[in-house]
Parts: structure tokens; C-alpha cells; sequence
């Protein structure tokens, strides 16, 4: 057993209501660059659809993420030697249409155009070229609540097994939204597809970053994360991503996505588990075992044998507290209502999530609807979500994990309902679903109230055990590229510089007592 | 000191310690700045063919240059390899390598001038480095009709007078007089290529430095410590 601490998340989609907070905090702080503007560290899809970059989740498309290869656990994309031999031109490469070419609008033009009949329109540019756009034509999330025809919106890959065709009636509609940040995998492929070996996993907390020095855009990694979250930074040649805000992990602080969520359905924690069961754990011959695997790694943060090899391991007590008190634990292992997404990739990915339910109150109350013992909620089977698509998108495909966990969440909306509409408690619902009233609770106090406390148990990283000296240290560094926090940079240099500036219009609006 | 002199006495150290302390420098100091500089993203319509001809061409051209140029005379006599057999081994493996590599490069020149994302993408020095390594190859190709002529007299002279040439620079004994008889086509294409050590350190060709030969060995998961190991 090799004890080791992971920063995991959970996130509820139950509560969440596609306002992309968490996507523009995100880009605020971390890719509003040259080379990054169509890179989204966290963004939200509506689903179904074929999502950012389109098709990430059909790995026949993109090779991402692992498979068995007689029983032995290898990158979809190729074993080393042919990732080194496809290396002048990586085929699993996507493009940028792939995801979308950014853009800007020509506003200051609103402001500067001459007295005309027609009202002038601020044109789209190109931020890659700085020329005008035709037309554009894919964006982020260009399928915002679902936008766009339903036979393009169906080439899903989680809508495969199902028979898709009556979903596309318009009452038989379904739709959910799905925030995606990197995963922070255990067993991460974009760190296996490296060529230099710049991609690597903390020992700390687990975040995986990409070493910006060390990088040398063999771009591996872009193709083989299969949930394409490492983006190719155009401008300056390196691979990005999701850097799980460590800057404000390490001061014990939320991340930005999670922290500026309005509909607070984001859980930030710590995970204990064992590094020596990665590879037997991915290796499950049965891809509907994954999910049941991927629990197995988790170690028990009250167990004794677990804490004593943790402290000889060098975690720190307070990361042990917080481990007892995570809320990843309570939603992934002892209420089993959160699943980790795609678990046939292999990845073992440590952001789970809670599966939203789709309750149709109007066909409730026409009694179209079979419902629970308390005649008010509905059945799991009975929600416009089918429950094969959930159970695809998070379990391989096995429903009943997906099933228990949306009856317990159903229950306890029943028993909490009971007590604050019927004023009388009710039992039955939360019997059925195999929970109890202390758990009901404690439930609705993390998935209803969500309080900030509940909802982050972070402990800071220990710096001053790192550092010789932390005093020496403050103020010498922010989050900076190349040798812009180092004192010896000179103004000219041969090398080539980088380019900060990304494409906006620079023709200023004229004053307004230009006339006067 | 005539230009001749220069040119071919001096300019070879100038370039190879430019080439070697200039990388040095770069790797030491920018290293956020050295990378493949790939464009793949921008663009993908051909890059499999455009670029892995480019890349196995020039590779193969450079590492013919390294073993026909710098292996003394007397290893080749002394395995049985004659001057002509060594003239039409340079002569043939020049024309397909080089022929790969000016298919590939020309695919990836016309990408690189007149794909809008890539060209606006692109650095001065991105366009230059290709411009400046196609026409030093085309200037490389140009000679092996005249090697042909020569072959065809059965006359080494000339490449044995390029091969001792390289290796009195290699030897710290430079002597220019030694291209004296040497065609002109051969000395431009001389000084092209010499540049291009010249200018690499500035250019992404730093990024050949780094080939990740030491991905085969690795273990597939990296874990970072901040421990006092």
C-alpha cells in the first residue's frame, strides 16, 4: 500500500443551470492569452451533443485515453515507439476548428463609421488571423441548450445504445447541462503520451500540470487525454491546461470554477488512495467493472492501518482531518451517488459527478407519471433523462449503479418534503431506497444547502516544509512564463520574444467633442 | 584575407560557435521558447505527408552529409568502399532523401506562405529558416548533375576534396585552398549550409537538440516531488 493525497472534485449535476460562471471566471484568470482565446479549461455543454472539441467522447475519432491490449493496459493512440515515429505529424491531431476559430467583433467600427442609411454592424475577426470572418460557424458551446438540429446533436457518443430516434420528439426531449475540467487523472494518459516527460502528476494533491519549460509541442498529449482538456497553445507552442488553480489550492482556497459556481454544485476535497493499484485497477477486463474498480482505489481515511501509512508517507495531519471530512468521500463512497465520467477511458479521473434528475412537474401533476410511495416524486426509470444515457456518459454503461443513486437522491426529496410540506415525516421513500434518516439528512445538508464549509475541505499545502526559506521566497514569484519574474531580463534579445497581444481592434471610438 | 579565405577558412568556426554556444545559451536562459513550434492546430490538410517527408528527408540528408564528409578517407579505402562506389551511394541517396525532402519541404513552404492561420501564426523566423533550408537543398540538389559528370569521368576529386575540406575544419587545420578546384555550385551551396548552423540557435530549429529518444525508456506515469528526498 503506497498511501498517496489527491485534490478531487465532485460536481452536482443536479443543480446545475448552464450559466458558465465557472467557464467565464476561468477564462478571466487563466486564458485570456494570445494562442489560448478558443482553449477553455472548464467549460459547460448541453447534452446531448457532440460537445468541446466536437466529438471528444468518440475515441475511434481522436485514439484518446487506454485499452486492454492482450490484457495489458496501453495508450489507444500507440504504444512509445510509434508515438516517437508519428511525430512529425501527430494523426490523432485535432484542429482548431475542431474546437472553433476565435473570434472578436469589430466594435470600435459601431463608433467610427461614416453618417449612412443602414446601421453599421460590427464584424467578426478572426483572432487567429486579425482578418474579418465570413461567417462564423462553430463556437463554444455552440449547442447551448440545445441549439441545433437533433440529428447532428444525436452523433453523441453516449446516444450510441439508444434508440434515438424518439428523442427527437419534441416532447420527448432531454436535455442536461455537463461542466468539464480536467479530470486530474490517476492514471493520466496525456502524462503517458508526453515524448519529453514535461507532463507530471504532484505528489502533494495530485494536479497534474504541464512543466511550460520543459514542453516542446510534440502535441501527444492533446490527443491522447480523451477528454481533451490539454490545449495546444498556438502562440507559444506548448501544451496548457487545467492547472486545478494550485495557486489558490495551496492556500487552502477553492478554485475559481468552483468557488464563483452560483448554483454551488461544486465540491472540492482531498482523497486518499493507494498508487500501487493504479495499473491493476485500469486494467479491468469488463468495462462496466471501471466504476467498482475506480471505488477500490479510494482508501478509507478512518481506517488505522490507512492513517499510519499515511503519516509514513509524509501527509500531513491536517490533510488526514480533511480527508475524514471530505465530501468526495461521502458522495463517491458512502452514499455512492457520484460517478467518475467515462471510466472506459481508463484514466481513472478524479473530478465524479452526481447525476442530475429530470422530474416533469406538469406531467406529475396529470398523473401521466408512476410515482413513488408518497404519490409526489417520480420514479428513476420514469424521467425524461434515459437512464442508459447517464449510465454511458458515467458508469460504461451499467444502469443499475445510476438507478440507486438517482432513487436516493429522489428519496430524499421525498422525505425532505414530507417534513416541510406535509409537516409530517414520511418514511417510505428513503426505506425503498436503502437510506437512512440521519443519511437523508446529512444529504440534503450537502446537496440542498451546500454550504461553502460542507462544499470545500481543502488544506493548504505545506510550503514552509518545502522552502528553505518562505520569507525569502514571498514576492519573488507569480504565475509568470519563461523568465518574466527573473531579474536579469534585458530588452533586446535574439531569441525569439512572444507575442502578448491577442487580435482585438485597436481603431479607437472617436471623442465625444470631436464636433463641439 | 581574401573573401575565398574567409568564407571558407573563418566563417566555418564563426557559424559552428554561434550553432553551439548560441544553443546553450537558449536552453539555458529560454527555455519557455524552445519547442517544435508545431502548426499542426491551425492546419492539418497534408501534414502527414508534407511534414514526415520533410523530417525523414532531411534528417537522412544530414546524417549522409555527417558519414560521407567526416569519415576519414582511409576508413572507407580500408572497407573495401572505392571512391566511386562512394560517389554513387552519395549520388543516389542524395537524390531520394533530397527528392523526399523537397517534395515535403515544398508542400509545407506553400502551407506556411499562403495558409492564412499558419502565415499569421508564423515568425519572421519561421518563414525564413524554411525559405533558407529549401533553397540551400535545392542548391544541394543542383550538384548532383555535376557529380554525375564527374562520376561519369570517374573522377572523385571533388568530393574527396569537400571530404577533406570538412574534416581540416573538424581538425582545426582549416584550408579554403583545398576548394579551390571545387565547381561554384558546391562552394554557394557551402555557404548556405553553413549558415544554416549560423542561425539555428535563433530559429526552431532548436528543437532537433531535443528529439525524445528517452521516451522508449520512460515509465508512462511521472510523479513530481517538493520532498527533500
Amino acid at each position: 500500500m503506497k498511501v498517496r493525497a489527491q485534490f478531487a472534485f465532485v460536481f452536482n449535476l443536479d443543480k446545475c443551470i448552464g450559466c458558465h460562471t465557472c467557464s467565464v471566471t476561468c477564462k478571466n484568470v487563466w486564458t485570456n492569452r494570445k494562442g489560448v482565446e478558443y482553449a477553455w479549461f472548464n467549460n459547460v455543454e448541453s447534452k446531448p451533443g457532440v460537445g468541446y472539441p466536437k466529438q471528444w467522447e468518440n475515441q475511434e475519432v481522436w485514439q484518446g485515453g487506454w485499452e486492454l491490449k492482450n490484457g495489458k493496459l496501453e495508450l489507444k493512440s500507440g504504444s512509445r515507439g510509434s508515438k516517437l515515429l508519428n511525430i512529425f505529424a501527430n494523426p490523432d491531431m485535432p484542429e482548431i476548428d475542431d474546437y472553433y476559430e476565435p473570434f472578436t467583433y469589430n466594435y470600435a467600427h459601431l463608433q467610427n463609421a461614416p453618417l449612412s442609411e443602414a446601421t453599421p454592424t460590427a464584424r467578426p475577426i478572426s483572432q487567429i488571423t486579425g482578418k474579418s470572418m465570413e461567417k462564423i460557424t462553430w463556437g463554444p458551446n455552440w449547442e447551448d441548450d440545445l441549439a441545433g438540429e437533433f440529428h447532428k446533436r444525436s452523433k453523441d457518443k453516449n446516444m450510441d445504445s439508444i434508440q434515438k430516434e424518439m428523442y427527437g420528439q419534441f416532447e420527448n426531449t432531454f436535455h442536461m447541462y455537463l461542466p468539464r475540467i480536467c479530470n486530474h487523472c490517476l492514471n493520466a494518459a496525456c502524462v503517458a503520451a508526453c515524448p519529453s516527460g514535461s507532463i507530471y502528476k504532484r505528489e502533494e494533491d495530485g494536479i497534474v500540470l504541464v512543466d511550460q519549460d520543459k514542453c516542446r509541442g510534440w502535441r501527444m498529449c492533446v490527443s491522447s487525454c480523451p477528454y481533451k482538456k490539454v490545449f495546444y497553445n498556438w502562440e507559444s507552442g506548448k501544451a496548457e491546461k487545467c492547472i486545478g488553480c494550485y495557486p489558490r489550492v495551496e492556500s487552502g482556497m477553492p478554485t475559481v470554477c468552483s468557488e464563483s459556481c452560483v448554483g454551488r454544485i461544486r465540491y472540492n476535497g482531498i482523497m486518499l488512495y493507494d498508487a500501487d493499484r493504479i495499473e491493476e485497477l485500469a486494467s479491468m477486463e469488463d468495462t462496466q467493472d471501471l466504476y467498482e474498480a475506480q471505488r477500490r482505489i479510494f482508501l478509507d481515511p478512518n481506517d488505522p492501518e490507512v492513517i499510519k501509512a499515511a503519516r509514513l508517507e509524509g501527509i500531513n495531519e491536517d490533510w488526514l482531518v480533511a480527508a475524514r471530512n471530505s465530501p468526495i468521500w461521502k458522495m463517491a463512497m458512502d452514499w455512492k451517488i457520484a460517478f467518475p465520467m467515462h471510466p472506459e477511458f481508463r484514466t481513472l479521473p478524479m473530478v465524479w459527478y452526481v447525476p442530475p434528475l429530470s422530474p416533469v412537474q406538469s406531467q406529475i401533476d396529470q398523473g401521466n407519471l408512476p410515482v413513488g410511495p408518497d404519490g409526489a416524486i417520480p420514479l428513476a426509470g420514469s424521467m425524461r433523462l434515459p437512464v442508459e444515457y447517464l449510465a454511458n456518459l458515467l458508469t460504461a454503461g451499467k444502469t443499475q449503479p445510476i438507478e440507486s443513486a438517482l432513487n436516493k437522491l429522489i428519496a430524499m426529496r421525498s422525505y425532505q418534503r414530507s417534513i416541510h410540506v406535509e409537516g409530517q415525516v414520511d418514511t417510505r421513500a428513503i426505506d425503498a431506497a436503502g437510506i437512512t434518516e440521519e443519511q437523508a439528512k446529512e444529504m440534503y445538508r450537502y446537496l440542498a444547502i451546500a454550504n461553502y464549509e460542507d462544499r470545500f475541505v481543502i488544506p493548504t499545502g505545506h510550503t514552509e516544509e518545502t522552502l528553505d526559506d518562505s520569507f525569502g521566497f514571498q514576492g519573488q514569484n507569480g504565475f509568470n512564463f519563461g523568465n518574466d519574474s527573473s531579474h536579469g531580463v534585458s530588452k533586446i534579445t535574439l531569441f525569439p520574444r512572444r507575442r502578448k497581444d491577442t487580435v482585438e481592434p485597436k481603431e479607437l471610438a472617436p471623442s465625444s467633442d470631436h464636433n463641439s | 584575407m581574401n573573401l575565398h579565405n574567409f568564407i571558407y577558412g573563418v566563417y566555418p568556426y564563426i557559424a559552428l560557435t554561434v550553432f553551439l554556444l548560441g544553443s546553450l545559451q537558449r536552453f539555458d536562459r529560454e527555455q519557455y521558447t524552445w519547442k517544435s513550434d508545431s502548426s499542426q492546430l491551425l492546419s492539418k490538410a497534408n501534414m502527414r505527408l508534407g511534414s514526415n517527408l520533410f523530417h525523414v528527408g532531411i534528417l537522412a540528408i544530414f546524417a549522409g552529409h555527417a558519414v560521407g564528409l567526416l569519415t576519414p578517407h582511409a576508413v572507407f579505402t580500408g572497407l573495401g568502399v572505392s571512391d566511386m562506389t562512394h560517389q554513387m551511394v552519395a549520388i543516389w541517396a542524395g537524390s531520394v532523401f533530397g527528392g523526399m525532402c523537397l517534395l515535403g519541404g515544398s508542400i509545407l513552404w506553400l502551407r506556411r506562405m499562403f495558409n492564412a492561420r499558419v502565415s499569421a501564426a508564423s515568425r519572421g523566423s519561421d518563414k525564413f529558416i524554411l525559405t533558407w533550408l529549401l533553397i540551400t537543398l535545392l542548391l544541394g540538389l543542383s550538384t548532383i548533375p555535376v557529380s554525375i559528370g564527374h562520376a561519369n569521368h570517374g573522377n572523385p576529386s571533388v568530393m574527396i576534396a569537400l571530404a577533406d575540406w570538412v574534416q581540416s575544419i573538424v581538425y582545426l587545420h582549416p584550408n579554403p585552398s583545398l576548394l579551390a578546384g571545387v565547381d561554384t555550385v558546391f562552394k554557394i551551396h557551402l555557404f548556405f549550409g553553413m549558415t544554416v548552423f549560423l542561425v539555428f540557435p535563433f530559429t526552431r530549429m532548436v528543437h532537433v537538440w531535443s528529439a525524445p529518444f528517452g521516451y522508449v525508456n520512460r515509465p508512462y506515469q511521472i510523479v513530481r516531488s517538493k520532498r527533500k528526498l
